[in-house]
């Protein structure tokens, strides 16, 4: 039976060599020959002659050598080579080798440092060949990176029959880079070369166009040096893009945070430090929802973030009522009370989630379609984060509607404005402030189900966000949504454009002095209502 | 005549305790047999120097909030500095003992390569230098936090908020190593105090003893406070900020005297704790540890100094208690006290039971307003 | 500006004082003089501005424009709440704000003339001239008997009369007093306008009042606010007199 199936492939493999073609079987032989001396020199001939011969199995052969899971019989000189499941496999037509080679002491083919970058390149080199474009796109790129000049031919014959608009791109500019610093290449071909590898505007172009030797022609250099001062200005831009829309994804991420506090702390006056223990909640509906989802409804897996957010604004909301109504209501007035009774409360909450799903983090799927990102003008961002801000400004105007156009937003308005009037108009007001309440919390549910995608879901979670959270209502203006917006927004891009002057923990420390300090100087935040409504 | 004793009958039955507590722990645990029913373990003793250390930062903390009115969830920061204050000159005092060995440089900088003492190191190698420095920089800080904050204003629950943006803006700078203050690890393994080894029993009795007798000293300093007429403007404000302005007292000087010198007695505290724990690291500035020391007070009954201080012992031996027995619980615990003293006994321990035994007299000292909802004094601004 | 004679001689000059509230004209354009020891009765519907009128004299809201003297020589918009008290200028509340957790004696001690700087305060020993001002003002405001109680204790009018007392033990020399008979029964009104008729032999007294019976019965000047400036000055019954008043205010 084995042995049947061993003659079966042999036949195969026989057929393969046929149409490979005899002379080309012999230059493949020559080359090989070069893994069996031991010497770095000829490994590296070998290698070349791999790639000039575009032997079919040079890239498993390649694979191998970089693995360290090249082999050869010094007595034979038959190079051999397991693949990664560990079959010994004959190097030449990748079929499996004879049993009789298996027993010998094989010797493995060493490799250097100097030919480690060899060996990239010749992989990168089959790669060349791939029949998938975005494969050969991408060792184009690889190519780019490396600048190995015995990939030039190997990219030449690829250039030649390119179809795809975007591999045929990332081959030009790989070509670009070997010709930059080929001595022997025109002057004239080398400077525009220069131009096409700054096009790129990548570290990897930075460093071919710095790294010339000392005797590169004039011309040259001076080509290198725009190339240099183009990529360094459109550096400096992209950075501060990046770290704008970093800032404002940060934003959003506060915005979320501190929205929900917003209407409990800002409209309502009520000191809630159990807000971020809301976000955990949300975080932790997003969880069960997605298991329960994964167990009972795998066809709805992709969508269950989508549901979750529904599930965690009304458990969020739900568990805001029942501490309004149990704690909050009797503390009406005192808010430094209800400051230090709600930690009490945030302190239960945290534990209840613990005992009841561990201390450790749980993990929340991000569906498929939030995965990857988009590169715009060279910056890259991530769908997750682009999603968090359209999802933060989303969330912020139905409020904003919620609270304008709606009847309970008209009631949640005249109860904050003036509570005695709104009761004598009919006004249930204990009703209007657990619904406030609620709504404040059930959006912090929201936030926790953006938050599950980029933060860890513990019962910590919370405790990271309210000091912020508190920061920027209060930086923002108390009892003013657009404040608590602009708040956000100016506070998660001024860490970010900090950061990279004073690093992440002294960007942070910095901004909070100067939070502090702004607060001493307009204490009523940016926004500030004015008039003698505010004190009364 | 409604001038208050210095010390009254509770302050009186305090200070018997206090400073029998000082002769009584030492004694017990240096002399008395080990099998005696009465004999004080080792590992008793630091502990209860602990307890004491919080009553005394309990103390400063109802002297702010008790008396003026200020919520501060930062007093912790104070507590720390002066504890990081002992604990360099603690550090200084290891010498050539550190695992590199090195005679000036404690082993984080050796670890960090740094080659000489950086000059906020002066000086910590002087006993008292070191306590100076705990009295002063928390001080300082406290001085410049409430002259800006207290000059503009910033009153009830802004204040707070922004005094727990300090101290979490502290704990950040502290858990960076290149502050020179150790960074994640803080400061730790000690050999000696003023030349006696910590290890030894003799120097634990004594660090009790200096700490119950600082917690009677800082006792009587608040009680003399707040029993001069300084007291009477500072409760003043507390209860009717805008009227104790029209009849012309600049609030903001009288907050910022309070509050400093609250900042200070919490810097003591932390001094004293420091050499009874060992350790002193970044994690003490977390708010979560200075919302824990209010709750302190509000147990044991703000505006009554003595309540902060029996609040203190209580909350910290009830902590004790449960993290040992049922450690999974004591969150529970401790959420819940928050919220039932909030709600239930706002006047905390002390209040309550004078309330019940019905023995607060009309010439005793004004009480927190707990129940007394702000519905009384509309015309005042709400805070 | 021109400083004529009568800046020199008013002890409180008020000239073009205007404060705005977004967008909201509390005061427009207002000027207002009082004479030393003169008792000024001010009336007006809500929302005329008396309240922010006492507000800009008292350092509480600073003025968009406009000149506020006292003495002639205290720029009264430059300084604190605490500085003008200082200066001799009281304050009574529309609703009584004392000390409640205090008692009616330590109320007055706090109000006394004093060194109001915290350290002096702090090492102050209560002297023997202090505990008569204490004595007599307590007489005077009829409290004597309830010294040691709580100041929370007392009922409406008490208060009322015991925060009286506590501007009068800060010696002022302009007092400004927000509707006192409010809340008041018709004896206790009687005398406080007694009281106030009295101390206006030594101070200057600025009186809001919306209760005619009580401004007749004070027997002074009036000046009638409206829209955040003045609609009419003279005696009462000029005043009532004037159509403006009545239409505004008095109604017909």
């Amino acid at each position: 039976m084995l042995s049947g199936l061993v003659r079966l492939i042999a036949f195969a493999a026989f057929c393969a060599a046929l149409v490979a073609g005899p002379a080309c079987a012999d230059a493949i032989d020559d080359a090989l020959s070069g893994f069996t001396t031991d010497k770095y020199d000829d490994t590296d001939k070998a290698l070349q002659g791999l790639v000039a011969t575009a032997a079919p199995n040079g890239l498993a052969v390649i694979e191998a050598l970089a693995a360290g899971r090249l082999l050869f019989d010094p007595e034979s000189k038959t190079v051999l080579y397991k693949d990664a499941s560990g079959a010994l496999k004959l190097a030449k037509t990748g079929e499996p080798a004879p049993a009789e080679l298996a027993g010998k002491p094989l010797k493995t083919v060493r490799v250097n440092n100097r030919l480690r970058r060899a060996v990239d390149a010749a992989g990168g080199a089959f790669e060349l060949r791939s029949p998938d474009a975005a494969k050969r796109a991408a060792a184009a790129r690889a190519v780019f990176k490396t600048r190995e000049s015995t990939a030039l031919p190997a990219i030449d014959h690829a250039l030649a029959d390119e179809k795809d608009a975007a591999a045929k791109k990332a081959l030009e500019q790989a070509r670009a880079a070997i010709i930059l610093g080929k001595a022997d290449a025109p002057e004239a071909e080398r400077a525009a070369a220069a131009a096409t590898v700054a096009s790129v505007a990548d570290p990897d172009a930075l460093a071919a166009l710095r790294t010339l030797p000392a005797d590169t022609p004039v011309s040259v250099k001076a080509a290198a040096e725009k190339g240099v001062a183009a990529i360094e200005r459109w550096a400096t831009v992209a950075n501060v893009i990046q770290n704008l829309v970093y800032g404002m994804s940060l934003g959003s991420v506060l915005l979320l945070a501190a929205i929900g506090l917003a209407i409990t702390f800002g409209v309502m006056g009520v000191i809630n430090m159990a807000h971020g223990e809301m976000v955990m909640i949300g975080a932790y509906a997003t969880f069960l929802t997605q298991s329960l989802i994964g167990a009972y409804l795998p066809a709805l897996n992709s969508a269950s973030l989508v549901i979750a957010i529904p599930v965690a604004f009304l458990v969020a909301g739900a568990v805001g009522a029942l501490i309004e109504r149990t704690v909050i209501r009797f503390l009406y007035g005192r808010p430094l009370e209800t400051l230090l009774a709600t930690w009490g409360v945030s302190l239960i909450l945290q534990q209840a989630v613990r005992s009841v799903f561990g201390p450790s983090n749980r993990t929340v799927q991000t569906p498929e379609w939030l995965q990857g990102s988009i590169e715009i003008l060279g910056v890259s961002l991530t769908w997750n984060r682009i999603a968090i801000i359209l999802f933060a400004l989303a969330v912020f105007f139905a409020l904003q509607l919620l609270l304008r156009r709606t009847s309970l937003g008209l009631q949640v308005r005249a109860v904050t404005q003036n509570r005695r009037m709104a009761g004598s108009m009919g006004i249930r007001t204990p009703r209007v402030d657990a619904m406030t309440f609620g709504l404040g919390s059930g959006v912090a549910g929201i936030a926790g189900v953006a938050l599950s995608q980029i933060d860890n879901v513990s019962p910590n979670l919370g405790q990271n966000y309210i000091i912020d959270s508190f920061l920027v209502v209060v930086f923002g203006g108390v009892g003013n949504l657009w404040g608590t917006l602009v708040g956000a927004l100016s506070i998660g891009v001024a860490n970010k454009l900090l950061e990279p002057f004073a690093g992440a923990v002294l960007g942070k420390i910095i901004l909070l002095i100067a939070i502090i300090l702004f607060i001493q100087k307009k204490p009523r935040g940016l926004f500030a209502l004015k008039g003698r409504a505010v004190e009364a | 005549m409604s001038r208050y004793r210095l010390i009254d009958g509770a302050g009186l039955i305090f200070l018997a305790i206090v400073l029998a507590l000082a002769v009584l722990v030492p004694a017990s645990n240096l002399w008395l047999a080990p099998d005696s029913a009465l004999h004080i373990p080792d590992y008793l003793v630091p502990l209860l120097g602990k307890y004491l250390a919080f009553a005394l930062l309990a103390l400063a903390l109802d002297l702010v909030w008790g008396y003026c009115g200020i919520l501060s969830l930062g007093h912790g920061a104070f507590f720390a500095l002066g504890g990081y204050a002992m604990g360099m000159y603690l550090m200084r005092q290891i010498g050539s003992r550190g695992v590199y060995g090195n005679l000036v440089l404690p082993d984080f900088m050796v670890f960090l390569n740094w080659q000489e003492l950086p000059w906020f190191w002066l000086g910590f190698d002087h006993f008292w230098f070191a306590c100076l420095v705990a009295i002063a920089v928390p001080g300082l800080l406290a001085f410049g936090f409430g002259w800006l904050a207290f000059r503009s204003r910033v009153t009830g629950v802004y204040l707070s908020i922004i005094t727990q943006a300090m101290t979490f803006a502290l704990m950040l700078a502290f858990f960076r190593n290149d502050m020179g203050f150790g960074g994640n690890n803080g400061l730790t393994d000690f050999k000696e105090i003023v030349g006696y080894p910590l290890q030894w029993a003799e120097t634990r009795a004594a660090l009790f003893a200096a700490t119950a007798v600082a917690l009677a000293l800082g006792y009587l300093l608040a009680r003399w406070v707040v029993t001069s007429k300084l007291g009477k403007v500072v409760v003043a404000v507390r209860d009717a900020e805008s009227r104790t302005r029209f009849i012309g007292y600049r609030v903001e000087n009288y907050k910022l005297v309070v509050f400093t010198l609250s900042a200070m007695i919490a810097g003591v505290a932390g001094a004293l704790y420091v050499p009874q724990v060992g350790i002193i690291n970044p994690s003490e500035f977390a708010p979560a540890n200075s919302i824990e020391a209010v709750i302190w007070v509000a147990v044991g009954g703000r505006g009554t100094l003595v309540g902060a201080a029996l609040g203190a012992v209580i909350v910290n031996a009830g902590k004790t208690w449960f993290t040992g027995a049922l450690p999974s619980l004591w969150l529970f615990a401790l959420g819940g006290l928050f919220v039932a003293t909030t709600l239930l006994i706002p006047k905390g321990v002390v209040g309550a039971v004078t309330d019940i035994l019905g023995i607060r007299r009309k010439s005793e000292l004004p009480a927190a307003p707990g129940v007394v909802a702000p519905k009384t004094a509309p015309a005042e601004p709400a805070q | 500006m021109t400083i004529g004679g009568e800046v020199t001689s008013a002890l409180l000059y008020l000239d073009d004082v205007s404060v705005t509230f977004d967008g909201f004209r509390a005061l427009n354009r207002l000027s207002l003089s009082i004479g030393a020891n003169e008792m000024r009765a001010i009336i007006g519907p809500n929302g005329a501005g008396k309240t922010t009128m006492m507000d800009v004299i008292t350092g509480k809201t600073r003025p968009n424009t406009g000149t506020a003297l006292f003495q002639a020589r205290h720029d009264l918009t430059r300084l604190d709440e605490a500085s003008i008290s200082q200066l001799g200028i009281g304050r009574k509340f529309q609703t009584p704000t004392v000390f409640d957790m205090h008692t009616v004696e330590d109320n007055i001690l706090l109000a006394l003339k004093t060194d109001r700087r915290p350290f002096p305060v702090l090492f102050s020993k209560r002297t023997r001239e202090e505990k008569e001002r204490i004595d007599a003002l307590l007489e005077r405001v009829r409290l004597t008997a309830s010294r040691h109680r709580s100041a929370g204790e007392l009922s409406h009018g008490q208060k009322q009369w015991l925060e009286i007392g506590m501007l009068l033990a800060q010696e002022p020399k302009l007092l400004l007093v927000d509707e006192p008979a409010a809340g008041m029964t018709d004896q206790e009104t009687a005398d406080t306008a007694d009281l106030l008729r009295e101390i206006a032999k030594t101070a200057s007294v600025v009186v809001v009042e919306h209760d005619m019976v009580f401004v007749r019965d004070l027997g002074v000047k009036v000046t009638c606010l409206h829209e955040g400036s003045v609609l009419a000055e003279g005696s009462l019954d000029a005043v009532s007199a004037n159509e403006r008043v009545i239409e505004v205010y008095l109604g017909r």
